[in-house]
């Protein structure tokens, strides 16, 4: 079936790069400049992040001077209402607002590529259980159902990351299911079927390995869903008290009338690292998917791979 | 025949949903947590007060017997009582509704207008500097928490343009005598207008991008490639032939998408104190009123199914395929 895609590629002038070939994530990081910029964006914030032990002597909450002070040499981002150091309050943020993207995300993906697995692989009554299931879920608007659950389970971090996590998982079980469906059927499966191979062999050796890539880059993609989640819960005052996000930091500049003290200062690079991330995490998540799902054949982000004619019809793995 | 088939299983798909959501909508609140009274935050509350509360709302029963009297209240429209003003919860629900609703329709229509207008430019002048400003932008709006930007709008643009940024009528209206409807009408739209165009432009940014993408791949369809050679003008290609088709992945968006134009109303209707059902929503989370954050997530969760019903059937209108 790959050298289908890649033949018809190819008779359509179409340019048989790297990024073509399905399962490797290497080529597309390193050749998709949307991909690199998105990686780099991304890489800069958990540096950021595992180095903030050694960035940040002390508590970052401490007062350093006078509420919403002006940015200055010593604070070039200038003070908080509680007239903390804004670089080390984002600094902080930054640590806390990854481990719950990253955190979430990864509950999702655990959760949506098992239900993805098993509905695929097993088709039958498993499938239609599983599928109605996760179309049940689906309708549910996940962001209220996410405030609500936080309002009644209480603050915590751990808390924020199972609510998100537990919710964000439809769309990557139903992609994964779809391209398990597709692995499934092609040649090499069957064959080590015949051989005598086990389901567990199956899934393991064949069919989760052709299928992992696509699970990693809607991860990265749900990196991004989670953290801006953190921000909608935290900023109704669900958060963690005891720690500092970025969504806290929105809050609180929201709850300190950082407005009426036209302090933008408290309120722009909060919002801007959430932004920053959210569009790293997007785009390359988004490169990878374009790449590595052949039904997505035009890529959502690309401006050059227009020419690229759809394959639906030929490829339907549904 | 097959159409009925069609509308009559998307019909039941939807009414199963809403049960689901209903029973969900029990089971988080009357089982999981704690009870509503015991959270209520309340000071002069003696233990006695709050037993009665409970035999009042019938939470001495037993989980079984809760949910059948839920169940059959709802039948009746009944969603209890809200803890904090003792009124119903359907008239508590009732007049945020009727706010939300004109400023989530105005904020809708904007971001469909604009995105699917920059989104088709995009595609047809793609790989240009308009493409990539519309691009970038969409990505750079779809990225933005909508609090966030709702406060730089409040920061940066609201007193530029010289519009309220808080509440829903300024309060001076009507003192020095009778408002005419005309008056009424500017001063609700100009409280709106900043709330609306924060949620337009959170949405905008998905929406444009979509767009862009079904219009990429439409444009590269054999059919747009036959209007050309018979010689169609750009236009008539692009928005006859190419527009039309690419509106089917709109409608599920829009439909896909309900539920995070509710979940970011919540927080922009905080950030602009605008008294809708996001408001009401998290002043009734503030004071721990169980009763009416049940309701107002059972009526947002039951307005999602709804729109999602109509973006089925309209779907089903749309694409001769799915009827055929």
């Amino acid at each position: 079936m790959s050298a289908a895609i890649q033949g018809t590629a190819a008779a359509e002038g179409v340019d048989v790069s790297a990024a073509r070939r399905p399962g490797s994530i290497r080529s597309v990081a390193f050749h998709e400049p949307t991909a690199i910029a998105g990686l780099a964006i991304i890489g800069i914030f958990v540096l950021i992040a595992l180095l903030s032990p050694f960035l940040l002597p002390g508590d970052p909450k401490e007062k350093v001077g006078p509420i919403f002070e002006h940015p200055s040499a010593s604070h070039p981002l200038g003070l908080d209402g509680g007239g903390a150091d804004m670089v080390k309050l984002l600094i902080a943020g930054t640590r806390v607002s990854l481990l719950v993207g990253f955190c979430a995300a990864l509950v999702s993906a655990l959760i949506g590529g098992t239900v993805g697995l098993f509905s695929g692989f097993y088709g039958g009554k498993t499938d239609i259980a599983l599928m109605r299931m996760t179309d049940y879920v689906i309708v549910i608007p996940d962001i209220p159902l996410m405030i609500v659950a936080a309002a009644l389970f209480g603050r915590s971090l751990t808390n924020i990351i199972i609510i998100i996590g537990i919710i964000y998982w439809t769309t990557t079980a139903r992609l994964i299911r779809a391209q398990v469906k597709s692995v499934r059927e092609r040649v090499y499966v069957k064959r080590a079927r015949a051989l005598g191979a086990g389901n567990r062999r199956l899934i393991f050796k064949h069919v989760l390995p052709q299928v992992a890539p696509l699970l990693i880059a809607n991860t990265v993609l749900l990196v991004a869903y989670a953290i801006f989640a953190e921000t909608f819960i935290t900023f109704l005052g669900l958060g963690d008290p005891s720690v500092i996000s970025w969504g806290r930091l929105i809050e609180n500049a929201f709850t300190d009338d950082a407005i009426l003290n036209n302090a933008w200062w408290a309120i722009v690079p909060p919002g801007l690292c959430v932004t920053l991330v959210v569009l790293g995490a997007t785009l390359f998540g988004q490169s990878l998917e374009d790449a590595l799902n052949p039904r997505l054949r035009v890529g959502h982000l690309s401006v050059r791979r227009f020419k690229v004619r759809p394959l639906r019809g030929k490829l339907d793995s549904e | 025949m097959r159409s009925f088939d069609f509308v009559a299983k998307r019909v039941l798909f939807a009414a199963l949903t809403v049960f689901v959501a209903i029973t969900l909508n029990f089971v988080l609140f009357r089982t999981l947590s704690g009870d509503a009274v015991s959270a209520l935050r309340c000071r002069q509350c003696t233990a006695q007060f709050k037993a009665y509360q409970r035999e009042q709302l019938g939470l001495d029963k037993s989980k079984w017997e809760q949910y059948t009297i839920y169940l059959q209240g709802l039948a009746h429209g009944d969603m209890g009582k809200s803890l904090r003003s003792e009124r119903p919860v359907t008239e508590e629900l009732w007049q945020p509704l009727k706010n939300t609703m004109p400023m989530v329709a105005l904020g809708t229509l904007f971001s469909i207008v604009f995105g699917i207008l920059i989104g088709v430019i995009s595609a047809w002048r793609r790989a240009t500097w308009a493409d990539r400003t519309g691009l970038w932008s969409g990505l750079a709006f779809y990225s933005m928490p909508p609090q966030w930007l709702g406060l730089l709008i409040v920061l940066f643009v609201a007193g530029a343009l010289g519009l309220p940024t808080a509440g829903i009528k300024d309060p001076t209206l009507g003192i020095l005598g009778d408002a005419s409807t005309w008056e009424v009408f500017v001063d609700r739209m100009r409280h709106m207008i900043l709330p609306a165009l924060t949620l337009g432009l959170v949405l905008y940014g998905e929406y444009a991008l979509v767009v862009r993408s079904a219009m990429l791949e439409t444009l590269g369809e054999d059919y747009v490639l036959t209007a050309r050679a018979k010689g169609l003008t750009n236009w008539a290609t692009v928005w006859r032939h190419g527009l039309r088709n690419a509106l089917l992945p709109i409608v599920t968006l829009v439909a896909l998408s309900l539920g995070f134009i509710i979940g970011g109303s919540i927080t922009i209707e905080y950030v602009f104190s605008y008294p809708g059902i996001g408001l009401q929503v998290v002043e009734a989370i503030d004071q721990r009123d169980y009763p009416l954050l049940q309701g107002a997530f059972l009526l947002l969760t039951l307005s999602v199914i709804l729109a999602n019903l109509v973006a089925d059937l309209l779907y089903f209108k749309l694409d001769p395929r799915v009827s055929s």
